[in-house]
C-alpha cells in the first residue's frame, strides 16, 4: 500500500458500499493505472482480425499508456508502447495500418515490428562529427514490451509479472462463454467510439449492473417486446472482477417479436416495423438471446441476438472514458445473417434503442456525486455477496467488480 | 450546373434540418420515400467499407419507430439541435433523380444551456425530385468525419 492509498479507508460494510471518492480522486486514478492496467491484469487490445496479414499494425491502449499491436513477417502477434526510446514521441501515428517497420517521426529512430530498436538516425554522426557516444545504449530504452495472449481470435496484453495466464485469469465459466460467441473466424463489419463523460468505471459498474437493464432502458418493455421472467443468470467469477449476465430468448425464430407486435397492435405503443429491427436467427443453437460478458478491467464481450461486439473502455481521465466499440460477424456468415447484424446494430451503441442511456447514466452520477466526495453508494440489491445467482435482479457483479479492484488495489 | 438542381436540393436539405433542429420529428420520415434508407455512419467505416452503422433505416416505417422511441421509451437530457449546411454538391443526375453531397456541422444545445460541436460531416443523398408530393430522399447517409460521439446520439442528424 503507498502513502495515497493508505491514506484511504473503504467503508466498513464492506462491499455493499462504494465511496463516491473513487470517481473523483486524482491520485487514486494514476494509481489505478500502475496497479491495475499497468499492473497484473489482462487488457483486451484488438481482435485478431482486426491484424489480418504479416505487416498489420493496429493502435491500442493499456489503460492511458498507448500501445502498437502488431504482426510480424511469421505471423507472431506483438504490442509494445506506442513511445520512442528518445524522446518518448508516439510512434506510431495512424490508428491502423500496415508497415515494414515502424519509424518514429521526430528524428527517424527505426524499429522492428516486434518493437526492438533496430536503427538511430546519424547514430555515428557526420563525417566523424556529431553523434552518439559509443557507450550510449538506446537499446536499453526501448518501449517497453507486453506479454500477449490470444484467445479465441482475441489479443490480450498484459505488463504485469505476476499476471496468471489468460485461460487462469477468465475462468473455466468465462473461456467456455467466450468460446460459444467466438464460434468462428471473426470479420470485423465496424466500429465507433462513444465518450462516456464520467470515470471509467462508472461505465464499468453500469455493464456489471444487470438490474438496471429493464429499468433504465425503456424500449423493449415500452413495446412489450420482452418478457420480464425470461430465464438467465449471473456469473461472477472467484475474484469477482469477471461476469456474465445472459437471458434466454424462449422462441429462437423470433417468433416472440411478431406475436409481441400483433399483441400490442391495438395498443398506444407498438413499433410498426419491429421485424425490421429484430428478426434473429439461433446462430449459437442455445436459445440464448442476450450475453454481457466482461473480464477485469475493461473488456466487454457483447452478444444480443445476432449483434456481435468488443468494447474497450479506456480510460481518458477522471471524468472522461472512451468506450471503443468494434463489431462482428463471421467469414462463414451468409448475405441473410450480415443483413441482420446490421440492423440489429440499431440496438447498439450511441444512438442504440438499448444501449443509448448507458453513458448519459454514467455522466448522471458523475454530475450527482460531485459535491459527496465522502458519501456512499448502496450496492446491496441481492444481498451482499459476489455469488453466481439465476436473479439478475442482483448487483452482484457490481460487488465483484469491486472485491477485485481493492484487492489490486490495496484498499 | 443546373441551378434548379441546387436550389432544391439545398431547399429540401434546409427544411429537413429545420425540422430537427425545431423538434418537429413526426414530419422527419416524410422527407424520405416509403422505403427510403436512412443511415449515420463514420468516415473510418466508409473508407475501410465496412458496412456498419449507427443508425440504419431501410424504410420509412423504421424512421417512425425512431421517432416513436425517442417520444415514448429512451430517456435522454432534454437536448436540441443546431444544423448548419454547406451548399449542395451536385454528384450525379441520375434517372429520375439527383445524387448530391451537403456539408453540415451540428451544435448540441443541453438543457443547462452547454453548447458544443456534437458532428461534423456530410449528407450523402439521393433524392428523387418529382415524388408525388415534392422531393423526397430515396437515400439519406450522413458520413461522420469523427469516430467518436459524445455521451449518445439521440436526436438523428
Amino acid at each position: 500500500m503507498n502513502i495515497h492509498t493508505a491514506m484511504r479507508q473503504w467503508p466498513a460494510e464492506g462491499l455493499t458500499r462504494v465511496p463516491y471518492w473513487v470517481y473523483s480522486d486524482r491520485a487514486l486514478y494514476d494509481e489505478e493505472q500502475e496497479r491495475i492496467f499497468r499492473g497484473d491484469t489482462w487488457t483486451f487490445l484488438c481482435m485478431e482480425a482486426e491484424l489480418p496479414a504479416p505487416g498489420s499494425f493496429r493502435a491500442s491502449n493499456l489503460g492511458d499508456m498507448p500501445v502498437v499491436v502488431t504482426r510480424d513477417a511469421n505471423g507472431g502477434v506483438h504490442a509494445f508502447e506506442n513511445r520512442c526510446a528518445h524522446r518518448g514521441s508516439l510512434l506510431c501515428l495512424k490508428e491502423r495500418g500496415e508497415a515494414r517497420e515502424i519509424v518514429c517521426v521526430y528524428h527517424n529512430w527505426t524499429y522492428d515490428l516486434t518493437g526492438r530498436l533496430t536503427g538511430v538516425a546519424f547514430r555515428r554522426g557526420i563525417a566523424g562529427k556529431g553523434g552518439m557516444p559509443s557507450d550510449c545504449k538506446p537499446e536499453e530504452h526501448a518501449p517497453r514490451q507486453l506479454r500477449i495472449a490470444l484467445f479465441a481470435g482475441l489479443v490480450f496484453g498484459t505488463l504485469g509479472r505476476n499476471t496468471p495466464p489468460l485461460e487462469q485469469y477468465l475462468g473455466a465459466d468465462h473461456v467456455a462463454r467466450i468460446r460459444r460467441v467466438m464460434r468462428a473466424p471473426a470479420r470485423v463489419i465496424g466500429g465507433y467510439s462513444q465518450i462516456i463523460p464520467s470515470n471509467w468505471k462508472l461505465y464499468i459498474e453500469n455493464v456489471k449492473d444487470s438490474y438496471h437493464a429493464s429499468l433504465l432502458h425503456m424500449f423493449f418493455t415500452t413495446f412489450r417486446l420482452n418478457r420480464l421472467s425470461q430465464k438467465g443468470g449471473l456469473v461472477v467469477s472467484e475474484r469477482g472482477g469477471n461476469h456474465i449476465s445472459y437471458s434466454m430468448t424462449q422462441d429462437v425464430a423470433g417468433k416472440e417479436y411478431e406475436q409481441a407486435g400483433l399483441r400490442s397492435a391495438n395498443e398506444a405503443y407498438a413499433l410498426e416495423a419491429p421485424d425490421m429491427l429484430l428478426k434473429s436467427v439461433d446462430e449459437f443453437g442455445d436459445g440464448i438471446g442476450l450475453q454481457i460478458l466482461t473480464v477485469f478491467p475493461g473488456f466487454v464481450l457483447q452478444q444480443i441476438r445476432n449483434c456481435l461486439a468488443v468494447r474497450r473502455v479506456v480510460p481518458r481521465g477522471l471524468n472522461k472514458t472512451e468506450l471503443a466499440w468494434t463489431c462482428f460477424g463471421f467469414t462463414t456468415d451468409d448475405e441473410t445473417l450480415a443483413e441482420l447484424r446490421l440492423r440489429q446494430a440499431n440496438l447498439i451503441g450511441p444512438a442504440g434503442f438499448i444501449s443509448m442511456e448507458d453513458g448519459a447514466a454514467a455522466g448522471f452520477v458523475q454530475r450527482g456525486v460531485a459535491g459527496a466526495p465522502d458519501a456512499l453508494s448502496l450496492v446491496e440489491m441481492g444481498g451482499s455477496g459476489t455469488a453466481s445467482e439465476e436473479s439478475r435482479v442482483s448487483e452482484a457483479a457490481v460487488r465483484g467488480f469491486w472485491k477485485d479492484y481493492r484487492r489490486h488495489m490495496g484498499l | 450546373m443546373n441551378l434548379e438542381h441546387v436550389a432544391r436540393i439545398a431547399d429540401l436539405n434546409a427544411r429537413y434540418a429545420d425540422a430537427i433542429d425545431a423538434d418537429r420529428l413526426e414530419a422527419w420520415p416524410d422527407f424520405f420515400l416509403d422505403d427510403g434508407r436512412y443511415r449515420i455512419t463514420t468516415a473510418e467505416n466508409v473508407a475501410q467499407g465496412l458496412p456498419l452503422s449507427l443508425i440504419y433505416a431501410a424504410s420509412r416505417a423504421m424512421l417512425r419507430d425512431r421517432v416513436r422511441a425517442l417520444r415514448e421509451a429512451n430517456v435522454y437530457e432534454a437536448q436540441s439541435y443546431r444544423h448548419v449546411l454547406g451548399a449542395p454538391l451536385i454528384a450525379n443526375v441520375e434517372t429520375g433523380g439527383l445524387r448530391a453531397r451537403t456539408s453540415f456541422m451540428v451544435a448540441r444545445v443541453m438543457r443547462t444551456g452547454e453548447t458544443m460541436l456534437f458532428a461534423t460531416g456530410y449528407y450523402d443523398d439521393r433524392v428523387v425530385l418529382d415524388a408525388a408530393d415534392g422531393a423526397r430522399f430515396a437515400e439519406k447517409t450522413v458520413i461522420l468525419d469523427s469516430r467518436q460521439i459524445d455521451t449518445l446520439l439521440a436526436i438523428p442528424l
